[in-house]
């Protein structure tokens, strides 16, 4: 029997099983509470540009009511808003101020991408629109249609609960901040062109980078 | 076919060009020499008095034989008339016009328009810039036929100029206060701006 081992406090183990336990510790008790108070008092930001905004609206007034859920105060400042939520399309001209506007949030936050146009550029597949809002800041929950009813606004804040719920305080590097990288791009170039691929009428269209 | 054009082929001669009757709506051709000449001659005269710029715009027809053209709709507010004014730019030179922002205040903005998506220089323009498009977009003219329709760069080379932008460098704080201009302002806008929107003299004056 080697000193070490007389009451396992200097064991190599002793500081990894003493950090797991206050892991699940935190898992088990502190997460479930503070998931479930993020989630519930939800503080949206809303970003509205086109005809989306008009069902966002709808979404906020009575009929629908998104302050059911917990969103019962919206944020027009986005330094006090937890979630951003970009109803309608993007065009590039706009695309440095919602990157201000999240960079401004803080942590911590989440995106919705409300609407085909702000997820995937939708039909204006064309010179001056962002091809997907998630080229710019990184997204959560993607909500389609065109635009979506305020159901399915609500379906996504749910889906947003969820995964909030799912989330843990000691998971590493989930409140990291995501800077635009040395080239001022969120995403690496091949990726953005990958998912904004040429189709339909202009499908011979050169893409010099 | 409206009679403001024998009016101004009695007027201007050979300045002005074919006439023709389309969907109702009078279209003249002028030459672009005279066109500020004629565009005055039609607010100013009294029979004509086309006292409102409705808009500014261009055409470039898929026929690469035919020029560029500048078009303005004019509109009689008093008679209840219309006019449309077109000019055709120079197919082999520069495609420049002469601004009528002296004339009508209104076409200051539509006329920047005209030149962020064709890149038609209106000259003597006081503030010729982009008003769509951001001032560094680099790619071109994109109302032009020869403009891709997902413009010339990447999506990535787009995304990182657009990231790039300053948002605040579109107006200074000296263009959006009206205080540092007050004593350029025509009297009667400064005494609408003393008088607010309730159109009366505060007391205290």
């Amino acid at each position: 029997m080697g000193k070490h081992d007389v009451s396992g406090i200097a064991s190599p183990n002793w500081l990894t099983t003493r950090a797991e336990a206050l892991f699940d510790w935190v898992k088990q008790r502190v997460d479930p509470a503070v998931n479930w108070s993020r989630a519930n008092s939800l503080w949206p930001m809303p970003f509205g540009t086109a005809c989306c905004a008009i069902e966002f609206m709808a979404a906020a007034a009575s009929r629908f009511d998104f302050a059911r859920f917990g969103m019962e105060r919206q944020a027009f400042s986005p330094r006090q808003a937890d979630v951003l939520i970009c109803a309608g399309r993007l065009p590039f001209k706009l695309a440095p101020v919602i990157r201000r506007i999240y960079d401004q949030m803080p942590q911590p936050k989440w995106v919705i991408s409300m609407g085909a146009c702000a997820s995937t550029g939708g039909v204006f597949d064309n010179y001056a629109m962002v091809q997907g809002i998630d080229t710019v800041v990184p997204v959560d929950v993607y909500v389609p249609g065109c635009p979506p009813r305020p159901e399915g606004l609500l379906y996504g804040v749910l889906l947003l609960h969820k995964k909030i719920k799912g989330e843990s305080l000691v998971t590493a590097g989930l409140r990291d901040e995501q800077p635009l990288d040395d080239r001022g791009l969120r995403l690496p170039p091949a990726t953005i062109d990958e998912i904004s691929e040429p189709f339909g009428n202009s499908l011979h269209q050169f893409r010099s980078a | 076919m409206n009679p403001s054009v024998a009016a101004l082929r009695a007027t201007f001669g050979s300045a002005i060009g074919r006439a023709m009757e389309l969907c109702g709506d009078t279209i003249v051709y002028v030459d672009r020499a005279h066109l500020v000449d004629v565009l005055r001659w039609l607010r100013d005269t009294p029979g004509q008095a086309y006292d409102y710029l409705v808009d500014v715009t261009a055409v470039e027809y898929r026929d690469r034989e035919r020029p560029l053209e500048v078009v303005y709709f004019l509109r009689a507010l008093a008679r209840v008339a219309d006019l449309r004014v077109k000019v055709e730019l120079d197919p082999a030179g520069e495609l420049a016009v002469d601004s009528v922002a002296s004339l009508w205040a209104g076409a200051n903005w539509l006329e920047r328009e005209v030149y962020d998506m064709f890149g038609v220089t209106f000259r003597g323009h006081p503030d010729l810039r982009r008003i769509l498009m951001w001032e560094t977009y680099a790619e071109g003219y994109p109302l032009r036929k020869d403009f891709p329709l997902r413009g010339r760069f990447s999506r990535a080379e787009q995304v990182r100029q657009a990231l790039n932008a300053n948002p605040e460098a579109h107006y200074s704080l000296e263009e959006l206060s009206l205080a540092d201009v007050q004593a350029e302002l025509p009297p009667d806008m400064v005494d609408r701006l003393r008088r607010g929107e309730r159109g009366t003299v505060p007391h205290s004056e």
